[in-house]
This record gives structure tokens, C-alpha cells and sequence, in this order.
């Protein structure tokens, strides 16, 4: 039995300027078949970061803005505020959600802004040439810990699906992956549940999707789908941190 | 029903994920260049391609669809 | 319409509503305040929108969404606060996003002070956010002066597609004094479906909407630039307001002066209309565009042999005076800052000195 499979209608059909296995493509691709599924394109507004996705809104097909770094939360709680019946949805990285735009993602999911947050989590700052991230794991060398990520001087990792999970306001906040087939068809089911999660208007959506950037990681696609599954995996874990039914 | 397998070979990154997941080892990298300069991907192994679809689950490019042929298929 | 007597603070949230703006967000700071304590409690009755954000900095892009999704919306601050909401202001700019935002000044710079003063002249007219652009800035002398700006603004930054500034400053912002809202001042909102990000649905169209400030492309940037100055090019033809005071006397000294420190001019000049000394003014009402000509002809009336500029800061709009006068007359500069209003006998005093110090 076969599986048809074509591009979904609510991604153009622009080539993207994205690297040679980056998961950026893969991620755009469901947000865009959820959008197709659900048939919000009409009324869809995306917020692109700033980072490797800052042009995002070059790949997909509805109503986009672009945000000044880390406060698209706060452009999405404007636009949701003044029409509650637009579909909204963030797109930040590393950097972008959880480094400058701390504050904003913070508030926004404990005001139960209704809106849904994709989390590209990487490990590092793509866009501006793999410096370390607040995602960064203990010893990873990027430009910025050329030595490996110093715990005693930088902290741990920050776990943004369990911080913003520790919120009180109900939220569904999720951690999935898109580095292999059989994690990707998870996340699409997760992206698909928040957006249902804002169609019925019942309270803020985050999708943490762990990542990879072969580039700054200095790997092939491969190696990096390989080094994700054995050392981002095991701290990053896969699941449903909160649901708005608990 | 027949089904027309594609790959876009100008889209494709030859970043070798797909080769890398599909579970009955068609696809290769071919070591012709596209326009980018990348080397695409394509089955190898046409006749061992069950259209599962994992190598389009996998493609950050959406480099490759399946869709039905409507017209009478002369051989695969 | 009876004359009711409101808090300038407030006079300026109630404003807003009556120009058909139901959407605030904003965050606390004094002595502005009253401002979102006002809306939060009116914003439920008429059926609009009031949030109180995390910060100014998220406040700013609130409104950057809000306004760049069509709707129309405002925010309030204070001095620290709009330095926080300059980068959102920018971006506004940028990407050509209608929205009304007001500045009630206070003692600067950095913590400063809670009082009145002038101090944001540069940030407003002159730069604040990073980048090539302007704000339309209006600057109320009174709270009926700044209920008719605020009410005007909307429409105005809907026309420009720019955001507009209304200058005012703690002690505006503070006292009461009695408005009388003017009816019909609101023109027909602009067609937003050109470039909002409303949803494709409400457009009726396949074609999306983009909102935008990053131009990467060969002279897109530019492009976007010079579009930008083409409306500041317009404002400056079309949008000029300046009051004046005794300037058909033979005044022999010109004061330039705005808001708050215009009113202690006022009584200045009549009390040294009293004592004989004419002195005229001249009350820019917006500062971008500044009313350059106007006063430049004031200034250069053959009976004026010396023009002042008086502010509550160390000297800002002297520059702007400096600028238009073109050294055909000696320019002065008197400010009192860190909170501090004069009285009127200290502008008398200086006046007395200045002319004493310039005959002809």
C-alpha cells in the first residue's frame, strides 16, 4: 500500500536557504500540513525569529511577521489579543526564545496566551556561526566555549519545556524531536494537538523539537542525527511535560 | 492504482538522510552534480521500493512525492 | 459636550477610547500610571482590550503585532520606559505599522527623577530608536490640548502608516484641569487590508500580507528608506502646527518654547508686558515636523534682536532654534531640569538679562 506524499499548500514551493540536512525544512513542513489539515490557512499568522529561520516567512504561504529578536511571544499576545479568531503561531530558536526572549516566552504561557510556540532547540546559535547557546550541552565545544561549555561558569543546560511546565496557568507543553522518522511522526501529532489545543481556544502551546545544525556542529547530517540521538536525547527527554487537563 | 515516486533533483541537498532511513536500502547519492551543486539523491534500487514514504517523512527539502498516477502505467 | 474636569493622565486614556482606539497595552511608571489604572478599569466598559505586559520592552511588541494585524492601538511611558520601547518604535517605523504612542517625560537621564521635565526632546525628534526615521511628535501644553492631539494621532499614523509620539510631561500628566472631548474628530479608518496581517479569510484573498524590516536584497533596503523619507517629507509639508503668544507685538525678544514650560512663559510675558518689555513666542505644537519658518519669521520680525529657547532640560530644541535662525539673530538658551518647574519671575529675570545683554 503505497503512501502519497506531496508538498503541503500552506509551504511555497520557494528553495531554502537552509543547510544540507537541517531539520528547519523538516519542521516548516508539518507546521504547513497541520495548517492544510486544519484548513486555518486563511487565518493563520506566523511570526518568524530572528535566527536561521528569520526568513521562514519566505516558505510559507499566509499572513507572516517578523520579530525583533526574542519578543515574538509579546507580537503574538498583541495579535491574539486584538483577533482572538486569527491563528497564531511562533517559530524561535536557541537564542530567540531562550536567551533574549526568556521574559516574553515566560509571560506569554503564564498569562495562557492562546497562542502555540515551535521551539527549535539545537544546542547552539546557528545564524549568526554556532556560538554557545543557554541549550548548549556541558562540554560542547562551540565559538563562544571553545574549550566545551563550562558548567561551573555558564550553568547547565536550561530545559525550557519543564521550566515553562512548572508554570501554574494550564498549558500544553511538549518536548518531541524531528531527527529520525519515527520521532518526526510524534512531533507531527504533537504540533497538530497544539494547534487543536488554540482552535479551541483552550490555553498556550509549546512544541520543543530537538534539532540539528550538522554545520556548527561541525558533522555530516548523519553524524549530527547520530550525536542527537545519544547525547541530546537522554537530557532533552521526549514527551508531554503538561497537558491543560491536568 | 499506480503511483508516480519523484525526486526533485534542483530541491534535493544530497544530504543523505533519506538513504540513511529508508528501511529497504534503495536510495543512493549520485555522484552527478545538480545545478547547486549538490549530489541528489535517487533510487537505486527502483524495484525494491515499497512508496512507504519514510524517505519523504525524513526530507528537509520536501524533495520527493508520491502521488497517484491517473494515467496507465507502461512499466514502473 | 460639558466640560468635565479630568486628570491629564486619565483625560489622555479616555481620549484614545473616544478616538475609537479599544486597545491598550502598556505597563506602569510614574507619573504615567494613571493612565493604565484608568484604562483597566474603563477599557471592560466600553469593550475594549486592556493588558498590563511584563515589561515596556514587550509592551512595545504587543503593539508592533497588534497594529501590524490591522487593529488600532496604543501604549503609554515614561522616559526610562520609552528608551525601552525604543527598538519596538524602530521596527514600527520599519515596517510602516500605525500605532500611537505617548511619552509623559520625567527627570532624566537613567533612573532620574519622578517631576516634570523636557528631557526627551533628542530621543523623540531626533533618533530614540536605532535607524533612519522619524516620529510624528505632538507636544500639549495642556490637558485639553493633549486630549485633541491624542484623539488626532490615530488617524494620523494611519495616514503615514508611521507611529506618532505625543510629547508630554508629568506635570500635563498630573493635574486637572477641565476637557471637553471633540466630537467627529475621527476620520474613516484606512484601509488596512493593503499590508495588515488580518488573515487571508478577512481580506478575501490568496494573496498574504507580510509585515516586515529586514531587507537583505539588493537596494530593497534603500527603497524601504526612501519611502520612509517621502512621508516624513509629506508630514513636514502637510502636518506643521505652531501657537504663538504677543507675536503682533514689536516684541524685542522672541521666546521658543513648548508644553508645560510654554505656560510659565505665558505668564512671563505678561507680567513684562506690565512692566513695558514686549517678548513674543512662538509654541511649536509638533516638533517633527518643526515648524522651521514660522520660526524663523518670528524670530527674524526687525523689532526681535534676540530669541530664546526655554525648556525644562539642559538645551535641546536650542539646536532646532540655532538651525532655522541661521545666525541672523544671537540665540540664547535657558532650561531649568531635574524636575523643577520655574516660576515665572525666575523667565522674567532671565529675559531682563538676556535683552540687557543683547542691545541692538
Amino acid at each position: 500500500m503505497a503512501r502519497v506524499f506531496q508538498k503541503p499548500k500552506s509551504l511555497t514551493s520557494t528553495y531554502t536557504h537552509y543547510c544540507p540536512g537541517c531539520t528547519h525544512g523538516v519542521i516548516h513542513r508539518l507546521i504547513a500540513e497541520t495548517i492544510d489539515e486544519l484548513g486555518i490557512q486563511g487565518r493563520t499568522v506566523g511570526i518568524a525569529p530572528v535566527g536561521c529561520a528569520v526568513l521562514a516567512y519566505h516558505y510559507f504561504n499566509c499572513d507572516f511577521q517578523e520579530a525583533a529578536h526574542g519578543r515574538a511571544p509579546a507580537m503574538a499576545t498583541g495579535i491574539k489579543r486584538v483577533r482572538p479568531d486569527l491563528m497564531v503561531f511562533t517559530y524561535q530558536g536557541d537564542g530567540d526564545l531562550a536567551s533574549i526572549g526568556m521574559g516574553e516566552i515566560i509571560h506569554a504561557a503564564n498569562r495562557g496566551e492562546k497562542f502555540t510556540t515551535i521551539f527549535v532547540n539545537n544546542t547552539v546559535y546557528g545564524m549568526t556561526g554556532g556560538q554557545m547557546a543557554p541549550t548548549t550541552m556541558p562540554n560542547q565545544k562551540t565559538t563562544t566555549s571553545p574549550n566545551g561549555r563550562d558548567i561551573t561558569n555558564c550553568g547547565m543546560p536550561v530545559k525550557v519545556a519543564e521550566l515553562i511546565a512548572a508554570l501554574q496557568t494550564p498549558a500544553y507543553i511538549t518536548r518531541q524531536s524531528v531527527i529520525k522518522p519515527k520521532y518526526i511522526i510524534k512531533a507531527k501529532k504533537a504540533i497538530r494537538k497544539a494547534f487543536e489545543y488554540q482552535m479551541a481556544g483552550t490555553c498556550f502551546s509549546l512544541v520543543e523539537l530537538v534539532s540539528t545544525c550538522p554545520t556548527n556542529w561541525g558533522k555530516t547530517p548523519l553524524e549530527a542525527v547520530q550525536w542527537a540521538e545519544t547525547d541530546l536525547l537522554p537530557y532533552y527527554q521526549l514527551g508531554d511535560c503538561k497537558t491543560p487537563d491536568e | 492504482m499506480n503511483y508516480q515516486y519523484q525526486i526533485d533533483s534542483d530541491r534535493c541537498k544530497g544530504c543523505g538522510l533519506c538513504v540513511a532511513v529508508c528501511p529497504k536500502k534503495v536510495l543512493e547519492l549520485s555522484n552527478k552534480n545538480n545545478s547547486k551543486g549538490y549530489f541528489p539523491a535517487y533510487r537505486a534500487r527502483e524495484e525494491d521500493c515499497v512508496l512507504c514514504g519514510t524517505c519523504c517523512v525524513m526530507c528537509p527539502d520536501v524533495a520527493i512525492a508520491i502521488t497517484p498516477d491517473d494515467k496507465p502505467s507502461a512499466g514502473k | 459636550m460639558a466640560k468635565v474636569l479630568m486628570k491629564g493622565n486619565e483625560a489622555i486614556g479616555e481620549a484614545a477610547i473616544r478616538a475609537g482606539c479599544l486597545n491598550y497595552f502598556g505597563y506602569p511608571i510614574t507619573p504615567q500610571s494613571e493612565i493604565a489604572e484608568y484604562l483597566s478599569r474603563r477599557m471592560p466598559e466600553v469593550n475594549g482590550m486592556f493588558l498590563q505586559a511584563e515589561s515596556e520592552v514587550a509592551a512595545s511588541y504587543m503593539i508592533f503585532g497588534a497594529a501590524a494585524a490591522g487593529a488600532r492601538v496604543f501604549t503609554t511611558s515614561s522616559s526610562p520606559g520609552i528608551s525601552l520601547m525604543s527598538e519596538g518604535i524602530s521596527y514600527c517605523a520599519a515596517a510602516q505599522c500605525p500605532a500611537v504612542f505617548v511619552n509623559i517625560m520625567r527627570g532624566g537621564p537613567g533612573l532620574g527623577g519622578i517631576l516634570p521635565s523636557q528631557g526627551d526632546y533628542f530621543q523623540a525628534t531626533k533618533g530614540g530608536g536605532h535607524g533612519d526615521y522619524h516620529l510624528l511628535v505632538m507636544a500639549p501644553y495642556s490637558v485639553q490640548e493633549a486630549v485633541e492631539m491624542v484623539m488626532k494621532a490615530f488617524p494620523l499614523a494611519e495616514k503615514y502608516r508611521n507611529p506618532v509620539i505625543i510629547l508630554g510631561d508629568g506635570l500635563i500628566g498630573q493635574m486637572m484641569e477641565p476637557v471637553e472631548f471633540p466630537e467627529n474628530l475621527v476620520s474613516q479608518p484606512t484601509n488596512k487590508d493593503e499590508w495588515a496581517t488580518n488573515g487571508m479569510d478577512t481580506r478575501k484573498t490568496t494573496q498574504r500580507n507580510l509585515v516586515r524590516s529586514l531587507f537583505l536584497v539588493g537596494n530593497s533596503l534603500e527603497e524601504n528608506n526612501r519611502c520612509l523619507k517621502a512621508k516624513y517629507d509629506q508630514m513636514k509639508k502637510e502636518e506643521i502646527q505652531c501657537a504663538d503668544y504677543n507675536i503682533d507685538s514689536d516684541y524685542e525678544a522672541l521666546i521658543v518654547s513648548y508644553g508645560t514650560m510654554s505656560r510659565v512663559c505665558r505668564t512671563a510675558i505678561d507680567l513684562m508686558k506690565k512692566e513695558g518689555i514686549e517678548v513674543g513666542m512662538v509654541r511649536p505644537q509638533t516638533l517633527f515636523p518643526y515648524p522651521d519658518k514660522i520660526v524663523q519669521q518670528a524670530a527674524w520680525k526687525p523689532s526681535c534682536r534676540v530669541v530664546t529657547s526655554m525648556e525644562l532640560s539642559m538645551g535641546q530644541m536650542v539646536e532646532d532654534v540655532e538651525r532655522v535662525v541661521q545666525g541672523k539673530r544671537p540665540v540664547t538658551w535657558f532650561g531649568v531640569a531635574g524636575g523643577i518647574v520655574p516660576a515665572p519671575e525666575e523667565i522674567v529675570n532671565e529675559m531682563k538679562r538676556v535683552l540687557h545683554a543683547h542691545q541692538s
